[in-house]
């Protein structure tokens, strides 16, 4: 899989086979007026299978968002039919307003106005702490 | 120091520091009635805790300041619905320093972003206690002369009780520390503070019982069942009286052990422990006055 058919844009490339419709919520990319085209289980040499989410247009991505929910994930800058940039993400050490605490005795679950944010607190268990409470959270594990 | 509010905020030298502050406050008091003469300590109590309220409100007193405030949510702007950061920002204006307490864990981190002034966490429901930790810290140090290899007890409510969360936090950076956890399965350490201790390769283990583990231990570390934890009473009432320190327990204990209790006590430590000079727990009341002098004198640049 090549990135035609983006001319400026951005391409995501190895996400995890069955992913993408997470990442396509999470990013809110129903709410662009450009195109954008969801290809999933597309053969990886690499992973075996993978997705591919293709946006028509340079938007702002929440890199950090998309660190957390896989690593892998590499984005492909499109620009004028050439790739101006390829960025890989890791586990990112904050992550703000992507993840919500559940601990029901959090400050965060009664004030108004603060923002969500989670620290990494093993990197090898992608485990990540509420900055507030210091409770795991334990979704998407 | 901008704000206090976990005791690892604090670097060990900053502890020692502090704790020599409370010390030469403690050995002559009167060198320091001016030190904070025209400062204001704001007490926000959202929650109810008329000890650790008097204990700011006399330390700062005893060193020539004022202090203004609430006791209890009722009385605060909060009850109107008004957020922890608004109040906050609002009181940081008539405020040099702040103390609160809240029953919600983070609260303070919440405050902390609002004020303009220091804050000190006083307490944030079962979460952190860090001048609770530090009035422990002073305690040890000046009863054992020292941090390091030490098998600190503690007994109880290790669920919920974040005095407990604290000191381990606090204890687990000094080197030769051993912790014997001692609890009802339903109040045990939780589980993201246990996988702390391992991947830190802290020695520690949990026991059910107090009395086979008693000659091992320097420091005994007890702490009241707290009532308003539990959502439900009935589970309150099983598991309350599960210890009970008393005088035979106490027969295969150190001659140098120092008994500790973050105070108010129930049951928990039978009275006739009190005249024992293993009981540090009323010295530990008078560590804490001084060390809060220390602290404040020390966040607000005066010492």
């Amino acid at each position: 899989m090549n990135i035609d058919g983006v001319t400026t844009g951005i391409v995501l490339d190895h996400i995890q086979a069955g992913k993408s419709m997470e990442i396509y919520k999470l990013l809110e990319l129903d709410q662009l007026e450009c195109s954008v085209a969801i290809i999933q289980n597309a053969v990886s040499t690499k992973y075996g299978r993978k997705d591919i989410i293709k946006i028509d247009e340079q938007i702002e991505l929440d890199f950090d968002a998309l660190g957390y929910i896989d690593p892998n994930i590499t984005v492909n800058l499109v620009k004028d039919g050439k790739l101006e940039k390829k960025e890989h993400l890791e586990l990112p050490q904050i992550l703000t307003n992507v993840l919500t605490c559940k601990n029901p005795r959090c400050i965060t679950t009664e004030e108004r106005g603060v923002a969500q944010r989670f620290y990494l607190a093993d990197k090898e268990k992608r485990a990540y702490r509420c900055a507030y409470c210091d409770v795991e959270h334990t979704e998407h594990k | 120091m901008r704000d206090l509010i976990n005791v690892t905020d604090l670097t060990e030298e900053e502890i020692e520091e502090l704790i020599d502050i409370a010390s030469e406050m403690m050995a002559a008091p009167e060198d320091y009635l001016d030190l904070a003469k025209g400062k204001i300590l704001g007490t926000l109590f959202f929650e109810p805790s008329t000890r650790t309220r008097l204990s700011f409100t006399s330390a700062m007193m005893s060193l020539g300041g004022n202090v203004l405030g609430f006791s209890e949510a009722a009385s605060s702007s909060s009850a109107k619905g008004e957020s922890v950061a608004d109040t906050v920002r609002t009181v940081s204006y008539y405020c040099d320093i702040i103390a609160m307490r809240h029953h919600k864990e983070g609260a303070p981190r919440v405050a902390s972003q609002s004020s303009t002034v220091p804050i000190i966490n006083a307490g944030d429901g079962g979460h952190f206690h860090p001048t609770q930790t530090l009035t422990d810290l002073t305690t040890i140090r000046l009863t054992k002369g020292r941090f390091t290899d030490m098998t600190i007890g503690l007994c109880g409510d290790l669920c919920f009780g974040r005095t407990v969360h604290s000191l381990i936090e606090a204890m687990k950076r000094y080197d030769g520390i051993k912790f014997i956890l001692i609890s009802p399965p339903e109040l045990r350490l939780p589980k993201y503070m246990r996988d702390d201790l391992d991947r830190d390769g802290i020695e520690w283990r949990e026991v059910t019982d107090m009395e086979e583990v008693m000659p091992e231990l320097d420091i005994l570390y007890m702490t009241r069942v707290q009532r308003e934890r539990f959502f439900n009473e009935e589970e309150y009432l099983r598991l309350k009286d599960t210890y009970i320190l008393d005088m035979d327990k106490l027969e295969t204990a150190k001659e140098d052990l120092s008994i500790l209790h973050p105070l108010p006590r129930v049951n928990e430590i039978s009275t006739e422990v009190d005249s024992d000079p293993r009981a540090k727990y009323f010295e530990q009341v008078r560590c804490g006055r001084f060390i809060r002098m220390a602290l404040i004198a020390k966040m607000l640049g005066l010492k």
